[in-house]
Formats: structure tokens, sequence, C-alpha cells
């Protein structure tokens, strides 16, 4: 059953060839199981699991089920579930019990999803590797010794080991693409403003966004339609009419234009990497497409430009974890400063604290305009290139990450380095474009994946080539060694 | 040496929202510590803000009334600081495009000279939540009711030269808030605060001296002291060969004296940045249209109307315009008595009913005595059942009762006298009384004829209707006996 997609699975709970509580129980025998061994999640909660499959299963006998009705998802440990721990993979958070449910939670739940727990995942989505969460760091399962990637490590593992047929993640600066390439899994990052950002803890508010995390395209495309949408109660989402994602995901790439920016098969991308992505490139050319070669001039500038505004806006955003009102409080402070100090350094972990310093330095007054409004503009830059390959081509293509996933450790000391590997995937979310990635084949028998990146609110476009492509491929449908039952 | 002071204020006006400017939550003053405040206030982990629509019609109306730019697209800001009664750990405020910009305001002086003050700026920010550091033994207790209360912070230029301007000016925007009902005005409440820059300066010179600050002022009599307080102080520093401190000080209404709160070197470094939560705000033409075509009558219209259409003072017209309350209070007294005079409802509220006010520490609505009673008295001298005199007492037992003027009058037989045999009566009473006089007056001493009048007015206590007494006691003491 565990190499069954969502949507396979979701025709079973249809045809009532099996219950949700059977599929919960399921799942929860396989998290139980193999969870020790990836370290994928932070908390599972059973009895919500199953009262909530249970429902599902009412729901569906009084004919009132919705496409993803009694289907099991994992939900990051960055969105808030009421009566749930959301530690954002953080000591600060460690003791918080969200008091309400995210808006991403919230639809899914009233849709009748099942939440079988929270995904373990970067310190407050800050990282490349899984490695910063207090919570440890979570296994590969195509090589336990090898980093997931993150910060949706947790989500990307769970999906790729099969603890969950599905997660949510949320991507700032390639966090749902990158995992999803180093774990072998589809996972797509959706135009800024699609999906709410109310209840998702903020890491940098301008450039975070939540997304589906799923073995197929087709599986993204459903859970996706169940996640998108206005929501009143986040300013920044934009109300603007949601397509029925699974209807156009077979029409033909026939004459869809491909761009393929040559700054991203560029100096630092792994040879092996390059073949398997050229390799996919004729796969979609068999398959109707014409491949262009376009140029994103200042994609160079991205990691830099990204590493002034995400810090600059984190500093901000997390200097609400104070030890005054809830979260991790340093014991018997002696007055507000050493409150305030020892709370945020021993709460904190050393990622958090580096983004922390960096935000602040940035934002400080005589390196404003230096540092924070030069990035503003930069990141302009950056979204025009992006605007003017829209006039030339429908969606481009690219590696998701120059490598496939390193050994957990690898980089850890190495910050720049660790920043680099987002190289490909952090001008999407400069820009606000929807992303995705998708399996590709394998290098140094690791997964590698390929990523697209569309024009704003065409994710059905960007679904529809992933969907050919994995019609035509069987990358996706491979499963690590260690996970069958 | 002559010095001249020079004075700008920053009001902290508490917008009447019923809700916060970023929350759901309401806004109502005094409640149970922590109970008006939602996740969205307390900063809890995801909370995001939603701006609130009727703070920013409420900045439009502020910007209109005082001819103010009003920004087409203006930004919120994060100010970035720690302290335990700011739960984000920054305040949601506007810093480099405010929504309105730059207007002016008139005030006027006691001696009747207006000026022109303009107005750098007002923006909208959310007000922080309260630290109370009593009754907790060692700790400090935090309420976050406060937190996200709509605030428009209005910035004067430094151009008010002396206390009473800046006091003058304090109370203009005091009324004009209050006209426009964005505002419920309660200084002790703090619902209107003010935070004076002052410094001072060799006259003549147009380089600004070092200025001091002070912050959270919430009455306009500290706002004169602690001005008046604060220029004696700089002057005495420099006159003696010192040299200005900038800093924050804080006003000490018991003691009558300003002193040093915090150096500028302590100050922080409030990395403003625009709020990624929030999008720019956009307003268009036609949307500011709208909410200027329905703002009410502010106090410089009225006191206008006041002057043309009513035909009072303009001493007058200002002092009924100066709260939006006392000029509705006018307007509704004089709305109750027929024939309209304006003149006469003027004369008594600006004088009978606001002394006794004052007196008492009374505002015009806490008045014991409402418009439907005042009309009520004020018809009782147009159609001369009493005279103006006798409605002063039938006033001031009205200040502590709740009987009407008509009552009173009956009860202690207040009538006026108009019947002209019983007038008559009581003049010839008056000259029995008093035959020397009568003899003088006869004898050409006519200037005795004021003391007859009297006499007949103290022999009715008052009642004899003073007009009719005049013209028959002219005729008595005028006819051949």
């Amino acid at each position: 059953m565990f190499n069954k997609t969502l949507c396979e699975l979701a025709s079973a709970l249809q045809n009532k060839e099996l219950s949700s509580v059977e599929l919960t129980q399921y799942f929860l025998g396989r998290i139980a199981k193999l969870n020790p061994t990836y370290n994928a999640f932070i908390t599972i909660d059973e009895t919500q699991a199953l009262t909530q499959a249970k429902n599902a299963d009412q729901r569906r006998a009084k004919n009132q089920a919705t496409p993803l009705t009694g289907l099991p998802i994992a939900h990051k440990d960055i969105f808030c579930v009421q009566g749930m721990k959301t530690s954002c993979g953080s000591k600060m958070l460690h003791n918080f019990i969200s008091p309400y449910d995210a808006t991403v939670v919230k639809k899914l739940n009233d849709q009748g999803m099942v939440t079988l727990g929270k995904t373990n995942m970067d310190e407050f989505a800050m990282g490349s590797s899984n490695e910063t969460s207090f919570y440890g760091p979570v296994a590969n399962p195509w090589d336990t010794d090898c980093v997931p990637g993150g910060s949706s490590g947790g989500s990307a593992a769970a999906v790729a080991a099969r603890l969950a047929p599905s997660a949510s993640g949320t991507d700032t600066g390639g966090s749902i693409r990158q995992p999803a390439a180093l774990c072998g899994i589809t996972g797509l990052k959706p135009t800024y403003g699609r999906v709410s950002r109310y209840g998702m803890i903020a890491f940098a508010s301008s450039l975070d966004q939540g997304g589906p995390m799923t073995q197929t395209a087709e599986d993204a495309a459903l859970l996706l339609q169940g996640m998108a949408g206005f929501d009143p109660l986040d300013s920044t989402s934009i109300d603007c009419p949601v397509p029925d994602y699974m209807a156009n995901l077979n029409v033909s790439l026939k004459g869809k234009k491909i761009g393929l920016p040559r700054e991203y098969f560029a100096q630092g991308l792994d040879h092996d990497v390059e073949l398997k992505i050229q390799a996919a490139i004729d796969v979609l050319r068999q398959l109707g497409a014409e491949i262009i070669d376009i140029s994103l001039p200042n994609t160079a500038l991205s990691v830099p430009v990204y590493y002034i505004v995400a810090p600059a806006e984190c500093s901000s955003n997390l200097s609400r974890y104070d030890g005054v009102r809830y979260g991790y409080r340093a014991p018997e402070p002696i007055d507000l400063e050493d409150l305030y100090k020892r709370s945020r350094s021993e709460g904190f972990g050393a990622e958090v604290k580096r983004r922390i310093m960096l935000g602040t330095y940035v934002l400080s007054k005589g390196y404003y305009d230096a540092y924070y409004i030069k990035a503003q503009q930069v990141r302009n830059l950056i979204s025009q290139d992006f605007q003017h390959a829209f006039t030339q081509v429908d969606c481009i293509l690219s590696p998701t990450t120059p490598t496939p996933a390193f050994k957990t450790g690898a980089k850890l000391n190495d910050p720049v380095s660790m920043y680099w590997s987002d190289i490909y995937t952090i001008a999407a979310n400069l820009a606000g474009l929807p992303a995705m990635s998708i399996p590709a084949g394998f290098a140094q028998k690791l997964p590698i994946g390929l990523q697209l990146i569309g024009q704003h609110f065409q994710e059905a476009q960007l679904l529809n080539v992933a969907h050919r492509f994995q019609q035509a491929t069987a990358w996706h449908q491979y499963l690590p060694n260690q996970i069958s039952e | 040496m002559q010095w001249e002071p020079v004075i700008g204020l920053e009001v902290h006006v508490q917008l009447k929202t019923k809700s916060k400017i970023f929350s759901g939550a309401p806004t109502a003053y005094g409640a149970s510590p922590n109970t008006q405040a939602c996740a969205i206030d307390l900063a809890m982990p995801g909370m995001l803000p939603v701006l609130n629509q009727e703070a920013v019609n409420m900045a439009i109306k502020f910007g209109l009334a005082t001819h103010s730019e009003i920004s087409r697209h203006s930004v919120f800001a994060r100010k970035n600081y720690f302290y335990p009664d700011l739960p984000k750990g920054y305040q949601i405020s506007q810093f480099e495009a405010p929504i309105v910009g730059r207007g002016h305001l008139n005030i006027t002086l006691s001696n009747g000279e207006t000026r022109q003050i303009n107005i750098t700026r007002a923006h909208l920010e959310e007000d922080a939540g309260k630290s109370l550091h009593e009754d907790f033994q060692g700790m400090s207790g935090i309420d976050l009711n406060r937190a996200g209360t709509p605030l428009l912070e209005v910035v004067s230029e430094p151009e008010l030269r002396s206390s009473e301007e800046a006091v003058a000016y304090l109370k203009a925007l005091h009324a004009l808030v209050c006209y426009l009902e964005i505002c419920d005005g309660n200084m002790q409440e703090g619902s209107f605060r003010c935070d004076a820059n002052v410094s001072v300066r060799p006259k003549g010179q147009t380089i600004l001296g070092t200025r001091t600050e002070m912050k959270n002022i919430n009455s306009f009599r500290y706002v004169e002291q602690a001005i008046e307080y604060e220029i004696a102080r700089q002057i005495d520093v420099l006159e003696q060969g010192g040299e200005i401190i900038q800093q924050t000080r804080l006003f000490d209404p018991a003691r009558q004296e300003t002193r040093l709160l915090r150096e500028k070197e302590e100050a922080n470094d409030y990395r403003y940045f625009p709020d990624p939560d929030l999008l720019p705000l956009i307003l268009s033409e036609a949307y500011i249209q709208q909410i200027g075509a329905n703002l009410p009558e502010l106090p410089e219209q009225k006191k206008q109307r006041f002057i043309q259409t009513l035909g009072l003072s303009a001493y007058d017209a200002t002092v009924l315009t100066a709260q939006r309350e006392l000029a509705f209070y006018y307007e509704a007294t004089l709305a109750q008595i027929t024939p309209q005079d304006p003149k006469l409802v003027s004369n008594w509220i600006t004088g009978e009913v606001l002394a006794y006010l004052n007196k008492n520490s009374l505002s015009i609505t806490q008045s014991p005595v409402s418009p439907t009673r005042l009309a009520q008295l004020l018809t009782r001298i147009q159609d001369q059942t009493i005279s103006g005199k006798i409605a002063k007492t039938v006033l001031e037992t009205m200040f502590s009762n709740e009987q009407s003027a008509d009552t009173i009058i009956a009860e202690q037989g207040l009538k006026q006298i108009t019947d002209s045999n019983a007038l008559n009566q009581v003049i010839e009473q008056v000259i029995a009384q008093n035959p020397q006089q009568f003899e003088a007056y006869q004898q050409g001493k006519t200037q005795l004829f004021g003391y007859f009048v009297g006499q007949a007015m103290k022999l009715t206590q008052g009642k004899a209707n003073p007009k009719q007494v005049n013209a028959l006691m002219q005729q008595r003491l005028n006819s051949p006996n």
C-alpha cells in the first residue's frame, strides 16, 4: 500500500476499498516502525489522527466527502495545529501548544484530511540540511548518512520513506524544492500570495510560501487544490480565483516553450546532475516541448540578495520570542536584560542567531541603504529578468540543486557553502514565482531534482509539464531500499 | 539677551475605532488586564496583522480637515525595539511614507490674534501595552489591552513660540479630532497625549538650539507648565554659560519640574524597514473624495457661521466652538427657543452656564442643566414671565435640582409682575415711604429716578418688570400732582 500515490489512495477511499481508519492506522504503523531511523517527525498524534480518520469515514458514509477526505498528511512543524505542539524545530517553542490552526491546516481539516503529526525541520526554517533542528538531524531515506535537505527535510523524508502519503512544506529560498529534490519526491512552491501564511510561523515574510510535498505532480495538484485560496487573515494573500489544477494535467506539451537559463548550467553544477537534467530535457523535447536558451543575467546576485533580505526580515520576525509571554524562558533571570539575553541565547540555535545578527546588522543605521535598500533594488532586477524571460518562454527549467544530497555534517561548519546550495531555488522566491521540483534520475545513487519555474499564478502549467514528464518517466516511482514492508 | 523659545509638538491621537488597528480585539478602555488582547495582539507565532480600514478612514478625515496632502501610496514600517509591553518586538508605524503629509491648523490666541501652524505629517501606528511595576513583588505585570490600539501621531512644525501658543494649538487640535469624531478626546484616559520638543535660541538667530523632549503629557495645563519650566531651565543653563544636552525629560506635575529620563546616546537604533506582512496602502482619488463628502462641520466653519449667520461676536463664537460638545449644547438650546435669539442663548451659556461649570470643574456634557431645561428658562425671559435677574436665581436652583424653570418660578412665586395696576400700587408705596426724596425730585433732582426704580424692584423682590416700572415711574413722577 505504501507505494500508492495520494491520488490512488483517494480512489481507493472513494471506491470503499479501504477506510480512512485503516489507511491512517497503516501509516501510523509505518511511522512507529521507521521514524526512529529517519527522525522525520517531531510530534506524532495517533489519537487525533484516528479521531479525524473516523470522522472522515463517517463523512464519506454520508456522501459528504471531498477529494481529500480521509487522506493522511504530515504537517511541517512550522504550521500551527490547534492543541498540538508547534515547535518550528526550535528549543524556543519546545513547550508551545498552539491555540489555533494555521489557515492551511484549517482548510485541509475542513476537507477531511487526517493529520498524522508534525515533521522535523531546520530551526525556524533556517537551513538547507535539516541539521539545525533542535530535534536532531533527519536522515535521507536514500542514504541515511546523507542529509534530506531543508528546511522541510522531515516532510521530504516522510514522503520519500512513505511514512505519509503527503506532507506540507514551506519554501523561503528553496525549502520545499531542495529537500524534494534530495529525497526524490515532488514539491511545489506556489506563487507568493497563493497560499495563506496565517498560522505559518514566519521566517522571512516577503519570501515564505507554503506548498504541497508529494510523490507525483498529480498528487501535488490534488493537495494544492485544497491549500490554495485567498485568506482575509493574511494581508499578502492574493484574491484571485483558484483554477482546477487537475483539469489541465494531461494537456499536450506540443509547442510549449521551455527556457533553459544558461546561468543555471554554469560552474558549480555537478557533472552527473547536468547529464541527468540534459536527459530529462530530451524527454520533454520528445513530448513536443520547444527548448529555448535564455539568460537570467542577475542570477549570481540572488544568493547575496537573499542573505540580506531574509535575515533582515527574520531578525524582526523573531523578536517576539523574548521569553515574556510564551516559549522558552531562561531560569531565574536577574533583570529584564538578563531575561532577554539568556532566553534568546539559550532558546535559539547557532544558525538562527547567525541570521538574526546578520539581519540586525543590515538594518542598522548607516548600513540600511547600502545593504537592505540595495538588495531590494537588485531583487527588482532579478524579477525583471524573469519577466523578460517570460516574454520568450512559458516556463523555465533548471536543476533544482547543483549536487545530490551531501553527507550529514559535511557543510555544517561552512555556512556560506551551505548557502550556495540554494543557488537555483532562491530567485523564484525573490520574484514571488511558482516553482516545483520533480525527480529526474539519480547521480551517485542519490535522487536529483528538476526544477520548473513559471509565471505568477501559472501553477497549473508547471503541474502540466511535470505530470506529462512523469507519465513518460519512472523516476518518481523509485523507492529507497530500506523502506519496504 | 533676548531668548526665543522654539516648540514643536507630537500629539498621539487615539482613534475611536471599535477594534484594534491590526486585529479584531476591542479597544474599550478600562477592562481587566489582558482581556482585550487576541493572539495577534499577543504576537503569538504565525499571527499576521490586517489593517483596520476604519483607522485609515479616520486618518483621511484628519488629513482633509487640516488641508493636508494625503498620500496615495503610504507604507507601514516596523520600528524595532525590545520591551515587555511591545509583544512583537517591533511597533508597526509609518516612517518614510506617512498617510498624511504637510497641512496646517489655525489657532486663536488670547489677544484675538490668529496664527497658522503647519503640520509636518500625521501617521498611523499601533499603541504598545502597559507595564505595571507595582503590586507584583519584585516583578512587573504586563497588560496588553492597549497593545494594538490605533493612534494617529500628529507632528507639528517647530513653529510655536510660547507655551500659550502650544496650548492654543493643542486645544485647536483637540477640538478638531473631537469634531471629526475620530477621537473621544479623553485626556485622562490617554486618548490625546502630547510629546513636547523645546529649545531656545537668541532672538534673531535662525539656527535651532539643541532641543529636549518631554514625553506623554496628558493635560493642557501640564503642557503649559512643562514648557514654561523647560524654557526657563534652558535659558538659565545657557545664561550661566552651560550647554543644552539633547535628552528626553519627564514632566513631574507634583513637583512642577522636568527631570532627565534618558540621554540621546541611550536612544535605540530602531532599524525601521517596510513591514513585509502589510502591503503598501494605496488610496484612490475617488475614495478620498467620498470621505471628504461626508465630513462634519468643522470648528472653523462653525465659528464663521456663528458670526455671519447668527450674528455672534467673534469672541463668543470662538468660545462656543472651542469644544464640539459646547457648540452642540449651544445649538441644541437655540433650536428649542422661539423666536430664535442667538445672542440671548450665547450670553447665558458663555456667562452663567460656563461660570458654574468652571467653578465646579465640570465639562459641558456633565452640565446639570440640559439644553432643553435651559431653553425652557430662556423662553420665560423671552415671554417676560421673569426678568433676566430673576432668571439667574432660577438657574442657580436648576443647577442643584431636577426641577424645570416653570416649577421653580411657580413654587417660589417668581413670576414677573406685569400688571400695571399692581405696579402702580407699588410705585405709590415707594413714594409714600420716601417723601423727602419725592420732594427733592419734584424740585428738580431728577437723578433720583434710578433710586425710585430701585426701591420698586426691591419692594417686589426683583419680580417687577423693570421696563414697565421704568415707564410707569416716569409717568408718575413727572405728572403734575
